[in-house]
């Protein structure tokens, strides 16, 4: 079953939070959202899960037994213990028994917490309480799980643990939807959404969202800003040049996902220029 | 320092409620503690029975309130008007002496009262009338301890204090943590959150409560001569209100600090106003109807009742039902505020497309 938004609208007062976004996860999928502070991407999240009410389109979620999810704040009570935690959600979606000790066993195993079931959530680093607070969402082997920003914050081998744990449950058959404020995740999904001002920018797989960069990309290795839309990157910069040729001064590159974020951030009025994603 | 002082002024103005709290409760305060503060009772009821029960209540005045007048009565009739409360002094006549029974757990009524019996025998001696001699016989706290009236309602204010005090911040706490969006997503009804996290705080103050009924019995003398069950009844509907006033400040709390202000400012005023110190019918008028809002009130006429003077639960009924209502209303509004929190989208549900919880599993 694919699960998903359909032209979701979210609105809280007067303000538009969410615009008309189409989401939709396949089982067996990562969909990365990717997008900056105020994108709208926990909002986005939550209205998949059912946390804020939609004032337009559709939502297709599983019943509350086969969701997974974690808010970007927290994840874990940190006043429990390792082992407090997980038995509080297994009782919470009915794995008891062996179930939930094998299922416990295996998580704790694979983000190196066996040790350490008796020790405070508070007392672990914020790597280790993401990872737990991912294990807890996928204990009862939710059919969609959800994941605000599990990376944020986290040290880069802890990250890495953290998309193996992701990519191990959509081996299994979940879908799985993660938000994320770094784009190089992007390429850890098999459908991007990217999202700015509430809208979806693009979507499709990180090639096709890379394909379909209106105009043409090039870089300019000078001290100067060059004319036209440009931005820095290392040493040099780069140069996107919408409708016309590129700058004299710029070698013709190949688009990177890096420069799909940028573009995206200039395109006009965040109008979306890329839809791939499988329907 | 003046950069400090500015800063610490913004952050002051920018929290309504503490600037509320700061500036206007005290003023509030003073002005409802001081027209409750009130030791001097104006009016005693009184029930006089016995054959010569309308001369005697002819001779009564000011601060006695006659509210009955029973020649066919006796002193059981008597003291079955003070029990259930109607009167506070009943005068038995047709013997001599004549007797004037008290409720003892009317402190400031029964000093009234003596206060009153002394004058009229000292006003009748001057003016050479004889009227016959009245034995006053104090009943329910005959030594009238402070102690004795005081702990009954004691355990009722510690209850308050832990009920609500502790249940309001342990939502809060899931909301500042962000776990309560969690729970939302959990296969959980609000139902289930409220009473998950209610039931826990209603055991260890149950247990809370017999270990203060018994410490007051064993460290004070305060006897327990009513039923166990009537207390019961009425502690038990006492904490649900406490309980439910918890979570339903917790529900309009964004923090713990904000939790902490409101259930102090509910329970303060409940310290003066429940009858607990100053007693309810010496309160002026309207000060009196806050009493009457208040879920303590009630509480200290049943634990006083049942515990000192063995008040059926037919006499009771009263506070009993005004708690049950406090219940369910406080409770009732407790979900319903719990519920936006909790299940937004399950307000909406027409206008989405779910799976059913069976066909997801």
């Amino acid at each position: 079953m694919t699960w998903g938004l359909e032209r979701a609208t979210v609105t809280f007062g007067t303000k538009t939070a969410v615009d008309a976004v189409t989401l939709s996860v396949a089982p067996s999928s990562v969909t990365v959202v990717v997008g900056g502070d105020g994108a709208g991407k926990s909002t986005l999240l939550k209205a998949l899960v059912g946390l804020v009410s939609l004032s337009g389109g559709r939502a297709r979620r599983p019943g509350k037994r086969a969701i997974g999810y974690i808010p970007a704040t927290a994840g874990l009570y940190v006043d429990l213990t390792v082992e407090e935690n997980l038995a509080f959600v297994a009782r919470a979606y009915g794995v008891s028994g062996a179930d939930y000790r094998s299922r416990s066993d295996e998580l704790l195993e694979r983000i190196g917490l066996k040790e350490a079931r008796d020790r405070l959530g508070g007392q672990l680093s914020g790597g280790m309480q993401r990872k737990l607070a991912v294990s807890m969402a996928l204990l009862h082997q939710p059919e969609l799980l959800v994941l605000d920003e599990p990376t944020t914050g986290v040290d880069p081998v802890s990250r890495a643990e953290l998309w193996r744990l992701i990519a191990g449950a959509a081996a299994l058959g979940t879908g799985v939807v993660v938000a994320t404020t770094y784009v190089d995740e992007a390429n850890r999904g098999s459908t991007v959404l990217l999202m700015d001002q509430g809208r979806a920018i693009a979507t499709g797989s990180p090639s096709d969202i890379i394909a379909a960069i209106p105009g043409s990309v090039g870089v300019v290795r000078e001290s100067e800003r060059p004319l036209g839309q440009s931005w820095r990157w290392g040493t040099s910069w780069r140069v996107w040049a919408p409708t016309s040729a590129l700058p004299d001064n710029a070698e013709s590159a190949s688009p990177t996902f890096d420069d799909a974020v940028m573009i995206a951030a200039l395109v006009n009025e965040g109008e979306e220029w890329c839809h791939g994603a499988p329907r | 320092m003046r950069a400090m002082v500015i800063k610490e002024f913004r952050q002051l103005f920018r929290d309504k409620r503490t600037l509320g709290l700061l500036v206007g409760l005290p003023v509030i305060l003073l002005v409802v503690f001081g027209y409750a503060a009130n030791f001097d009772v104006s009016k005693i009821p009184t029930v006089v029975v016995g054959p010569q029960a309308a001369e005697a209540a002819g001779q009564l005045h000011a601060p006695f309130d006659v509210v009955a007048v029973d020649p066919g009565g006796n002193r059981s009739t008597a003291e079955s008007r003070l029990r259930d409360g109607t009167a506070v002094v009943g005068i038995v006549t047709g013997q001599s002496p004549t007797l004037a029974l008290m409720d003892g757990t009317q402190l400031f009524s029964v000093q009234a009262a003596k206060a009153a019996f002394a004058h009229m025998a000292q006003a009748d001696a001057g003016s050479g009338v004889e009227t016959p001699a009245v034995v006053p016989d104090v009943l329910y706290n005959p030594a009238l301890k402070t102690s004795w009236i005081m702990i009954p309602g004691l355990t009722g204010l510690i209850l308050l204090f832990i009920g609500t005090l502790i249940t309001s911040l342990g939502i809060v706490r899931e909301r500042q943590a962000g776990t309560i969006e969690q729970l939302a997503v959990m296969p959980f009804r609000p139902w289930d959150v409220i009473v998950g996290k209610i039931l826990p705080y209603l055991l260890l103050a149950s247990l809370d409560l017999i270990a203060i009924v018994l410490l007051g019995m064993g460290l004070f003398g305060v006897p327990f001569v009513g039923s166990v069950a009537t207390f019961g009844i009425g502690a038990l509907l006492f904490l649900l209100v406490t309980l439910g006033m918890g979570v339903l400040i917790s529900t309009v709390s964004q923090n713990q600090g904000q939790a902490i202000q409101l259930a102090i400012m509910f329970v303060v005023p409940q310290i003066l106003l429940s009858g607990l110190i100053f007693p309810v019918g010496a309160m002026a008028e309207g000060i009196r109807w806050l009493a009457y809002i208040f879920p303590l009130t009630y509480f200290v006429e049943i634990s006083r009742g049942v515990m000192l003077k063995a008040e059926p639960i037919t006499a009771l009924w009263i506070p009993l039902v005004v708690l049950l209502a406090m219940a369910t209303a406080v409770l009732g509004l407790a979900v319903l505020r719990f519920r936006r929190d909790l299940a937004p989208s399950a307000r909406r549900h027409s206008e989405e497309e779910s799976e059913p919880l069976e066909a997801a599993a």
